[in-house]
């Protein structure tokens, strides 16, 4: 476990170290890559940018207006049906739009009930397997001007459904 | 055929502002959402600038591997799987490579290098239903057309299959070590940390699988 720990920890400047390496061996001017490919990230931020606000103002309202509160609470019918603690319901619904959001309410959970308590626990692996859904998936498709997104957006409830 | 239509980006989008102003209204919280949408920008704002140099950076990296040829080297190797996969994309084709950074970036939970391959894979996708609709335009105008690869989509706003089948799985999580997660839980007392990591592991295999059989289902039935 101590392992895996610090393998993590060095995995980020690894994996920098070996693509520099690996270029060196091949003997590419890599500053210039660098500079290039680093110019082109700036213009897909750049790119993403309007949907990001777009998208962060209507979380906002939506969060801020107790929409989500409501939504959250209204699913406290579903407690007999569904077999998993009723807590960490709003858990799985916020994180489909906001990740910042998402991890407040786990702190919040981890808080009250400790990390390692029943409602803990799962919502800790509840976070690991998911992610940004409206985020993903309007970053991605805005970036190459797809409007129809087909079957992604009505189908990929994962988070819910486990 | 499925409806294409209903459930798109722009009517979540509306239904997230249109719902929280109605019920903000109902429920007196107007002035605390007023706030709220303010507030809101200045967090994208913040996040903006924060991807700003994150991304850029692995922009940076990523594009010294691609021009070593290490995102292609790496792509041969999981030529099979990405195959599986992506059963129509051509076998040398650059978008493979980028799919396969972007899976890379996201198996070793990289966070933010995520993003950015992500983006180009994309293009590349896009890049490819374009030579394919300009394929099939040439070809149907002298010969009988008769090609493995699916009809293009009508119109280029449309996402393809592998468009799809690769935000799909993109969203269903492959990251092995879940790190943020560890160190929250560290972060606040837990007495094991890394509990989660088989867990975690379980449930990720289990939403990838599911998505590739979705995947696969849907892509057959909407053709």
């Amino acid at each position: 476990m101590k392992l895996i720990s610090y393998l993590s920890l060095f995995l980020i400047p690894i994996v920098i170290f070996y693509i520099i390496v690996y270029a060196l061996f091949q003997k590419k001017p890599v500053f210039e890559l660098f500079l290039d490919g680093a110019k082109q990230g700036l213009t897909t931020v750049i790119e993403i940018a309007p949907s990001i606000i777009g998208l962060l103002v209507a979380v906002g309202i939506f969060r801020t207006s107790g929409a989500l509160d409501l939504l959250c609470n209204s699913l406290a019918v579903l407690k007999d049906i569904i077999p998993v603690p009723i807590e960490v319901i709003p858990l799985a619904i916020l994180k489909m739009f906001s990740s910042s959001g998402a991890n407040a309410l786990l702190f919040d959970i981890f808080k009250t009930y400790g990390t390692d308590s029943y409602i803990g626990f799962t919502a800790s692996i509840l976070l690991c397997c998911t992610e940004t859904l409206f985020y993903t998936i309007s970053i991605y498709f805005m970036s190459v001007q797809i409007k129809k997104t087909r079957w992604v957006l009505s189908e990929s409830s994962s988070p819910l459904s486990l | 055929m499925m409806k294409e239509y209903s459930f798109m980006l722009n009517y979540v989008w509306s239904f997230l502002i249109l719902t929280g102003i109605i019920i903000a209204s109902v429920t007196g919280n107007i002035e605390n959402m007023s706030q709220g949408i303010i507030s809101s920008t200045n967090d994208a704002v913040d996040l903006l600038i924060l991807m700003a140099g994150v991304v850029s950076m692995w922009s940076g990296f990523l594009k010294i591997a691609e021009e070593s040829g290490l995102t292609s080297y790496l792509s041969e190797k999981m030529k099979p799987f990405l195959h599986y996969l992506f059963p129509n994309i051509p076998r040398n084709h650059i978008a493979n490579d980028y799919i396969c950074a972007s899976f890379i970036a996201n198996i070793l939970g990289l966070g933010w290098a995520c993003t950015p391959t992500g983006l180009r894979a994309m293009k590349a996708l896009k890049q490819l239903e374009c030579e394919r609709a300009k394929d099939y335009r040439n070809k149907s105008i002298s010969t009988n057309y008769n090609s493995n690869h699916p009809t293009p989509r009508a119109k280029p706003d449309t996402a393809s299959d592998e468009m799809c089948t690769f935000l799909i799985l993109n969203i269903s999580s492959l990251q092995l070590i879940p790190m943020n997660m560890i160190a929250y839980r560290s972060q606040y007392g837990s007495p094991s940390p890394m509990a989660v990591i088989a867990p975690g592991l379980i449930t990720t295999a289990l939403t990838t699988l599911i998505a590739i059989l979705i995947c696969r289902i849907l892509c057959h039935h909407t053709q």
